[in-house]
């Protein structure tokens, strides 16, 4: 790991200041990705600024109108909660679903939104629900938010400060899962909201997109069926060891057919 | 350059001059030589080096010192009493042959114990999930979840 300064302030706005001062700031959440990638020297920020000691960004609230979570509150802590739970289950079971316990307990919301890696679970929620990502700058719609491999709408410096998820009628996640690091080969969120339907997938392309065939086909009747036979592209979908582009396109439909059962029960 | 760390380690308030870069694995097993907290891949996926911040399992080779300051840590080495009498999870993992090597064990033995406080009578299956953060080599697991469901019920009787 290259040598950083370190700074730890204790409010949004000299966290900012901070980080505007120096050539190549980054925040720190929890670690979680960013710590592994400057081991490997892919990131070498000059300066760290640890957003953990902003209370303002721990706040966690749901109700029957939604459901608004502070960028560092960590993906153990939404899995837990039983007011997620009563709100939006398939949100509170996704998180529950990152990585593995040590992980849950550190990585945070924000950090997995500003990170946009391809086979991030959240993504797909955000999108899928079409929640509003907030930040000391304003805010962002999901549909504008995912820009492409590890890219987001955020500006330099801009620091999310919380996510607000409307609630649906029904939803449901469902992933197929690198057996070892647990991020999607291919994950499918859907929400019903009462004849507007949403169909959002990661870990299938560059960053989370929606499938929009499959979102009119669930509109018109909202049943499995609806999708088993909607096929999907494999032109510009990921390539790695795990999956090839034709195998991602076939679990599309399978996980999108598997969540919508799932919203059913 | 060099920054202050302080926390609590095992009960204990400690500190250190340390480089901001400094893993907290590495302030525990080279500035306080608790060296029972293992580094198996350094890559946060074998859960070798699994220590607990205020209460909740984690990889220590996965943040800076920098993001303990102030929290209680706690490693394998504050598990025991006193006396050398082994934790009842401990106790559990030598009487079903919970380990071969033992290199994965303190890891495994941390995130074990953690999870039981909340999983007092854990099924096979809620075991073998809480152990997606935590390869062994050796055993084949089987008789690491047989310990930990016996090390859970201990645990829950002897409260
Ligand atoms: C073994 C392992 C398995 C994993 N499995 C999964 C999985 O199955 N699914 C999944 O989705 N993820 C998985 N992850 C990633 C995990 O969810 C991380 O929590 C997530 O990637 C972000 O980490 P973090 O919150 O610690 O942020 P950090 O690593 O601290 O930061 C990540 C990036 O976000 C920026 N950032 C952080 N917070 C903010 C903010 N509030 N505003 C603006 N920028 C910010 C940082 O500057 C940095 O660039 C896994 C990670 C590991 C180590
Ligand atoms: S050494 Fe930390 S997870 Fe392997
Ligand atoms: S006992 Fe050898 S690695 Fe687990």
């Amino acid at each position: 790991m290259r040598a950083f300064n370190y700074h730890r302030p204790s409010s949004l706005k000299d966290a900012a200041a901070l980080a505007a001062k120096q050539a190549e700031a980054k925040y720190l959440a929890g670690g979680q990705s960013l710590v592994q990638a400057m081991k490997l020297r892919l990131s070498a920020p000059s300066d760290l600024v640890d957003l953990n000691a902003i209370g303002d960004l721990k706040a966690l609230k749901a109700d029957g109108s939604g459901v608004t979570i502070g960028a560092m509150v960590r993906h153990a802590e939404v899995a837990a909660s039983s007011a997620v739970q009563k709100a939006i289950p398939a949100l509170a079971a996704l998180a529950g679903t990152i990585g593995d316990r040590q992980v849950r307990h550190m990585g945070t919301i924000g950090g997995s939104l500003a990170n946009n890696d391809p086979a991030a679970d959240y993504p797909a929620a955000v999108l899928g629900l079409g929640a509003t990502i907030v930040t000391n700058a304003g805010k962002h719609e999901a549909d504008k938010f995912f820009k492409g491999l590890f890219e987001t709408a955020l500006k330099p410096n801009e620091i999310i400060t919380q996510v607000v998820f409307p609630v649906p009628k029904r939803a449901a996640y469902m992933k197929f899962k690198n057996p070892a690091s647990r991020f999607a080969i291919v994950g499918v969120f859907v929400a019903d909201f009462g004849g507007n339907v949403r169909v959002a997938v990661t870990g299938a392309g560059p960053c989370a997109f929606r499938q929009a065939d499959m979102e009119k086909a669930l509109a018109a009747k909202f049943a499995p069926e609806s999708v088993a036979n909607i096929k999907v592209k494999a032109d510009g979908l990921n390539n790695d060891l795990h999956a090839s582009p034709e195998y991602r396109a076939h679990l599309v439909t399978v996980m999108a057919k598997r969540a919508v059962e799932a919203a059913l029960k | 350059m060099a920054v202050k760390v302080s926390m609590k380690v095992n009960g204990k308030p400690v500190s250190a001059e340390v480089e901001e870069r400094t893993l907290l694995v590495t302030l525990i097993r080279e500035n306080l030589r608790l060296t029972g907290t293992h580094v198996g891949c350094d890559t946060a996926q074998c859960g070798a080096c699994t220590v607990h911040m205020n209460g909740k399992a984690i990889k220590s080779c996965s943040i800076v010192a920098m993001q303990a300051e102030g929290a209680d840590i706690l490693t394998i080495e504050g598990v025991a009493k006193a006396d050398g009498t082994l934790h009842p999870m401990q106790a559990a993992f030598k009487e079903n042959h919970g380990l071969q090597c033992g290199f994965c064990t303190p890891g495994m033995v941390m995130n074990a114990l953690e999870f039981a406080k909340g999983h007092p009578n854990p099924t096979e299956q809620e075991v073998r999930e809480s152990l997606e953060g935590n390869l062994c080599r050796c055993t084949g697991y089987h008789n690491i979840v047989k310990s930990i469901v016996a090390g859970a019920k201990a645990m829950a009787g002897g409260r």
